[in-house]
């Protein structure tokens, strides 16, 4: 079975966000990049299946030199191929897809995985995008996986629940915390990524179809009425959720 | 923005998901012409729409629409689209939400505006890096998908005179069904955090799995959720599917409840668009505070019997 993952390079979650003096992004200026948590999902789900049925795992990115950083992570971890789609500006969601889905038909994989969102702009697009541009199946935040045959059997979740889904190889799904546990990878696995090979394709020009006009952080509107623990301040807290926030 | 599409979604036989309505009204409020449209749903459900102000549901009819399929779905609404030239679509981000608008936004050419929190006729507003900034996005393309962010838009009472209830027969075959739902798994017997109107939150504030009785107590005066901090699930005190923040669920109930919960940015991440935050924590320094509205420094195992008792007696319960 040959796997595509498909991985992405975010800001650490403890970042403290501030705007660039574009206007429309943010600040880099001492913000640590991971790969993006869930990515480590898609990963995992990617070699576990490996070990499971033989073939390849690709990891890819579309990103700046620094995206190296993660396909070496992907690398230790065990991906046999990193490319990375050298693109620095990212424009929209559907730009990422669409260089992402004209490598894809040069591979043909038989799966491919990602993770359910990228932290940094949360749009949950990717995999469903990705998977309309290849003509493909695919089943987002999935949170349990069996792969029988051309078979696929997923649970992903949902309001309230879970849905129990049917597809066929080939497909697109999207990783949910809980599919697996993803390994660390090993110290002399990390030195060996090291001097590993990093396939470069030139960015294929695309439209975006979306901009950003402007970045802002939120004003806080919050009451901030911080009081004690004596039972007449609980009953005043209680009579404002009544009769000032008016929510019960 | 001329004519909007929004897609409906039955929730029984008698109305539409809270996010339907929810849709309605943010569309309602651009001033454009909005029609609904569903794959399925009873003619009740679907006429419940009206008190919202709709007055055009499409229905679309196909045996693959039978079962739910998310790529057919995608294909009738964009072929609907298409054949109405409509130039905007608004979908709820709810879980079906977010496999369909990116499918839709492809088939249509569309710029794809995900997860809006503000709608206006030409634009929107969307939190990214996990509700730190926000930014004001614009479509550069003839047609838009917007996807809302659940529960934001509180979806208000404008009934309309009346409402048709039309059907479109999309042109569907077997390679555009290659996902289909065979079952559905309820969490049976207890409201999920994502669908509450208010949610009791505890953390590892509570010392124990067995001390969560304190937060069931609190949800039930209250009719609310019960929600959970990562440290709490990853200790295995409660399951994962109560889990609010980044790597769990993102919730905007009307009122949430942190207790002992310290309000590390991931826990942030899932709960701060919330429209009221009460937090509760013994330690007055914790972050959580900064962006509550109501905060009670304190001891959770003297406050929460207390708080309840109050509130049992502010309900008459
Ligand atoms: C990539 C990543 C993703 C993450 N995703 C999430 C996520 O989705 N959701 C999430 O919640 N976290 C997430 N986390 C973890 C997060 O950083 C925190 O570790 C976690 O939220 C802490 O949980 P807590 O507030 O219950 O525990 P603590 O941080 O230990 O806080 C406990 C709080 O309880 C208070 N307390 C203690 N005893 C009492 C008492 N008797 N009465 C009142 N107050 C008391 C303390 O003052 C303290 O503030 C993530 C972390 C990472 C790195």
């Amino acid at each position: 079975m040959n796997i595509l993952v498909c991985i992405s390079q975010v800001p650490d979650t403890t970042t403290k966000v501030q705007v660039a003096s574009d206007g429309i992004s943010i600040d880099k200026t001492g913000v640590k990049f991971i790969l993006n948590p869930y990515d480590e999902f898609a990963l995992e789900e990617g070699l576990q299946l490996r070990e499971k049925f033989g073939g390849t795992v690709t990891a890819l990115t579309v990103g700046g030199d620094t995206c190296k950083e993660i396909l070496r992570t992907a690398l230790a971890m065990g991906a046999d191929k990193a490319i990375l789609i050298k693109d620095e500006h990212k424009n929209d969601s559907y730009s990422v897809a669409f260089q992402i889905s004209e490598i894809a038909k040069t591979m043909n994989p038989d799966l491919l995985v990602l993770g359910r969102q990228s932290i940094d702009y949360d749009s949950f697009a990717m995999a469903p995008m990705l998977a309309e541009l290849l003509g493909l199946p695919s089943i987002s935040m999935v949170s349990s996986l069996t792969i029988d045959g051309n078979l696929i059997k997923a649970e992903r979740d949902i309001e309230g629940g879970k849905e129990v889904l049917e597809s066929s190889l080939p497909c697109v799904i999207s990783a949910q915390k809980g599919l697996n546990n993803p390994r660390y990878p090993k110290l002399p696995d990390i030195m060996k990524a090291k001097s590993k090979p990093i396939e470069e394709i030139p960015s294929l020009s695309t439209h975006a179809r979306i901009s950003t006009m402007a970045m802002q952080l939120p004003i806080s509107k919050r009451i901030g009425k911080i009081s004690g623990d004596s039972e007449s301040e609980i009953s005043d807290i209680v009579l404002a959720l009544h009769e000032e926030a008016k929510v019960i | 923005m001329k004519h909007i599409i929004v897609f409906l979604e039955p929730k029984d036989e008698h109305s539409l998901k809270r996010t339907s309505y929810e849709a309605i009204t943010a569309a309602r409020q651009t001033g454009a012409q909005i029609t609904g449209f569903a794959v399925s749903g009873t003619e009740t459900a679907l006429k419940s729409a009206a008190e919202y102000g709709l007055q055009n549901v499409v229905v679309a009819q196909h045996p693959l629409l039978h079962q739910y399929s998310s790529t057919a779905v995608s294909e009738a609404l964009s072929q609907f689209a298409s054949s109405v030239q409509a130039d905007t679509i608004v979908i709820s981000a709810n879980a079906t939400g977010k496999e369909i608008a990116p499918r839709i936004s492809i088939k249509l050419q569309a710029g794809f505006i995900p997860d809006c929190n503000e709608l206006s006729n030409d634009s929107a507003m969307r939190p990214v890096y996990a509700g730190k900034a926000k930014v004001h996005v614009k479509s550069n393309t003839p047609i838009t998908v917007y996807s809302l962010r659940p529960n934001v838009f509180t979806a208000k009472s404008h009934p309309s005179a009346g409402i048709t209830i039309g059907s479109f027969t999309p042109n569907l075959d077997e390679s555009h069904a290659k996902v289909k739902v065979i079952s559905v798994l309820k969490n049976e017997g207890h409201l999920d955090v994502s669908e509450a109107d208010i949610i009791v939150s505890g953390g590892r504030g509570l010392k124990g799995p067995e001390h969560f009785t304190l937060i069931e107590n609190l949800a039930g005066t209250l009719g609310a959720a019960v929600g959970a901090s990562r440290a709490v699930v990853d200790a295995g005190w409660r399951p994962h599917g109560e889990q609010v923040g980044q790597t769990g669920k993102t919730v905007s109930p009307s009122l949430y409840i942190a207790c002992g919960i310290s309000g590390a940015v991931q826990h942030l991440a899932g709960m701060s668009s919330s429209k009221f935050i009460l937090a509760i924590n013994k330690d007055k320094d914790a972050p959580i505070f900064k962006v509550a509205d109501y905060g009670i420094v304190g001891d959770v195992f003297e406050v929460l019997p207390v708080l309840n008792q109050k509130l049992k007696a502010l309900l008459g319960k």
